[in-house]
């Protein structure tokens, strides 16, 4: 009797085949998957940096100059936090980099999503020709484009302000294409039961359309912020007044104005750092799950 | 409530696929039509035109006396039922019901006693906070008939809207959409490619092949009186049996199946024997017949279905997948099916024989396809 048991459950063990192989395999090897064995490293050379910001930004300043270095500071100076914010007008450039970041964003949003639905549903003449154009600028490197920008926003009076950040930024071509190839992948029959419902184009895409696009709205949301709060080129070309600067320009004239003081500069660093990592964190799953689609579909 | 009329409508695509070609059809008011046809019939393509989503080629639509060619969808006062039902994912069912109503600013408590009324009638009371992707197939069916009935609009236009369904709830919808009908008597068009629904549902059925009307009447007269070969091996499942023959002298022959028929002019014909037609009878009983060699025997409980074949050339002709299948896989001779009465035994192998009342009969012209009577 016993025999059979034990028969019966190496039988019942063996069914789920491969997979359950690999799984009674790891299990025995490893408490997790081999590929962390390559994904924790990674995720250390990735991590290192951050961590030693985080660390330098809590050290004074002679633990900052200690050779060998202080990998760890035993005490947080919390204070070169407050110093850091004294020591420059990080305030100003806060506010700065929101506004012009948050604009970005939204009217990226919004501007990008107009366009894709035009792209995606609605046929006109010529549309192929002009998505195919529209796309090769995604090859244009910011170099070759960066001085007839200058030029145009000089043009129009915008130089030395936040507008200069702003009208350059309002639409981006990458913004377009990741939305058309996203609403291609949705049922056509919604729209359609929009339109007999009554709802105008317009109505149809702010109705039915955005609501049922949010990975692919987070995902751009994310990284156009990124892009822009992190965007140090273009402010440096624009912006001349310390009053209009950004927080990255600022940082950089931060590190200039006090070359000596790495810990308040890395204080500073963090506290730029801050918004981006809470969005990201925020946005994780749709931002990736908005890349995986976006990788299937484009 | 309102007529709905096509007149010569076409629609080409680009590309110059031909989706459908002079279609003329009258929906009267109330009437509850059938557009049935296999698949790329263009019958969906018909049916999107007097929506609106598709444009229209050739011809005029009409609908309640006034030309729609031009009037976008939301201006033309229909409502659609989808095969995929298209209900608004991130809607509650109260609010994907309410939607239309919004849209033509509707006030807020006709919107409420609308989307009461109509989700007493088909249930849908405890549903109403539920989003579509908490429903079953058959609630969400439901709802997407309640997001059309709500409009109260001039015409319905279902396009397979029972086809995601599996067969039980199929039947039950079936009747629910008889007895909603009924009740509202709002003029219908109903696309189908299932036999049973056009022969159920429908006031009329419009039979359609290769973009064209190939016929339009009640349903059972269709049945009985196929206009053409198409009509004929479409219509009825399984499908009539049709066989290759010629006239002579008034006298058809087609293999082993010999009958008089005076008004028939020389030459090729087809002959189409429905299955339900044929009795099995002796080998040496009088009149028109034939020996079926068995290859299948399928026994339903309340009748047998006999597949085999006769000594005599198919007409090539078939529609039904199944038995185009089962025309392959026979060697020599024309595939015939026989309904029997339920106690008949037999088996493959086997050689049965069969005869038909000469009346029921069907002949067609060989070149054109078109009944003779």
């Amino acid at each position: 009797m016993s025999m059979d048991v034990t028969a019966t459950s190496v039988d019942l063990r063996a069914l789920p085949g491969e997979t359950g192989m690999v799984q009674r395999g790891r299990q025995r090897w490893l408490p997790f998957s081999a590929w962390h064995l390559f994904l924790f490293p990674m995720a250390a050379v990735m991590l290192t940096p951050l961590l030693w910001v985080v660390a330098t930004s809590l050290e004074t300043l002679a633990q900052t100059r200690h050779f060998p270095p202080i990998l760890w500071p035993g005490h947080f100076e919390w204070r070169n936090y407050s110093d850091a914010l004294q020591a420059a007008p990080f305030g100003r450039w806060f506010f700065n980099t929101t506004v012009v970041t948050v604009t970005v964003v939204v009217t990226n949003l919004l501007l990008c999503s107009l366009a894709a639905y035009g792209f995606a549903r609605i046929d006109f003449w010529g549309k192929k020709v002009v998505y195919f154009f529209l796309l090769a600028t995604l090859m244009v490197p910011i170099q070759v484009t960066i001085i007839p920008t200058f030029l145009i926003v000089k043009r129009l009076g915008m130089i030395d302000s936040l507008n200069a950040l702003i009208v350059p930024n309002l639409a981006n071509v990458f913004g377009i294409f990741m939305l058309t190839q996203f609403f291609r992948t949705l049922p056509l029959d919604l729209e359609e039961a929009a339109r007999i419902d009554g709802a105008s184009r317009l109505k149809t895409l702010f109705v039915v359309v955005l609501p049922l696009s949010g990975p692919a709205l987070a995902t751009l949301a994310v990284i156009q912020f990124m892009w822009i709060w992190n965007d140090f080129l273009w402010p440096l070309v624009t912006l001349f007044n310390e009053k209009n600067y950004t927080i990255q320009l600022g940082l950089a004239s931060f590190q200039g104005a006090h070359v000596q003081t790495t810990n308040l500069l890395m204080a500073g660093n963090m506290m730029s750092m801050v918004p981006v990592l809470a969005l990201f964190i925020f946005a994780q799953r749709w931002f990736v799950r908005g890349i995986a689609t976006q990788g299937l579909k484009g | 409530m309102a007529e709905v009329t096509f007149e010569g409508v076409g629609k080409v695509f680009p590309g110059g696929t031909i989706a459908v070609e002079d279609l003329s059809l009258h929906i009267a008011e109330g009437e509850f039509l059938i557009l049935v046809g296999p698949s790329g019939c263009g019958k969906s393509t018909a049916l999107r035109m007097a929506a609106g989503l598709e444009q229209i080629s050739a011809g005029v639509i009409k609908i309640d006396g006034t030309v729609v060619n031009d009037v976008p969808p939301k201006d033309r006062d229909i409502a659609m039922v989808f095969q995929n039902y298209a209900l608004y994912p991130h809607m509650t069912v109260a609010k994907n019901l309410a939607f239309g109503l919004r849209q033509h600013k509707t006030p807020k408590q006709e919107i409420a006693r609308r989307v009461a009324e109509v989700s007493d009638m088909l249930g849908l009371q405890d549903l109403l906070q539920r989003r579509p992707g908490q429903l079953s197939g058959g609630q969400r069916q439901r709802v997407a008939m309640g997001r059309a009935l709500v409009r109260e609009p001039k015409a319905f236009l279902l396009d397979e809207p029972l086809s995601n369904l599996d067969a039980k709830l199929r039947v039950q919808m079936r009747a629910e959409l008889k007895r909603l009908h009924h009740a509202v008597a709002i003029s219908t068009i109903y696309v189908t490619h299932d036999q049973v629904e056009a022969m159920t549902l429908g006031d009329r059925i419009a039979v359609m092949d290769a973009g064209k009307l190939q016929q339009i009447g009640v349903p059972q007269e269709v049945y009985d009186r196929p206009d053409n070969v198409f009509v004929a091996g479409f219509i009825g499942s399984p499908p009539m049996n049709l066989l290759a023959g010629h006239a002579h002298a008034g006298t058809a022959t087609a293999g082993d199946l010999v009958f008089e028929r005076p008004n028939l002019r020389d030459g090729d014909i087809v002959v189409g024997v429905r299955p339900e037609s044929l009795r099995l009878v002796g080998e040496a009983d009088p009149g028109p017949g034939f020996a079926v060699a068995v290859q299948v025997v399928e026994p339903l409980g309340d009748e047998v279905l006999v597949h085999g074949t006769v000594q005599a050339r198919d007409a090539g002709l078939r529609t039904d997948p199944e038995a185009t299948l089962l025309a392959n896989t026979t060697s020599m001779g024309a595939p015939v099916t026989v309904r029997l009465e339920p106690h008949v035994r037999t088996e493959p192998g086997r050689t049965i024989h069969v005869s038909v009342a000469p009346e029921a009969i069907h002949v067609f012209d060989a070149m054109t396809g078109d009944a003779v009577r």
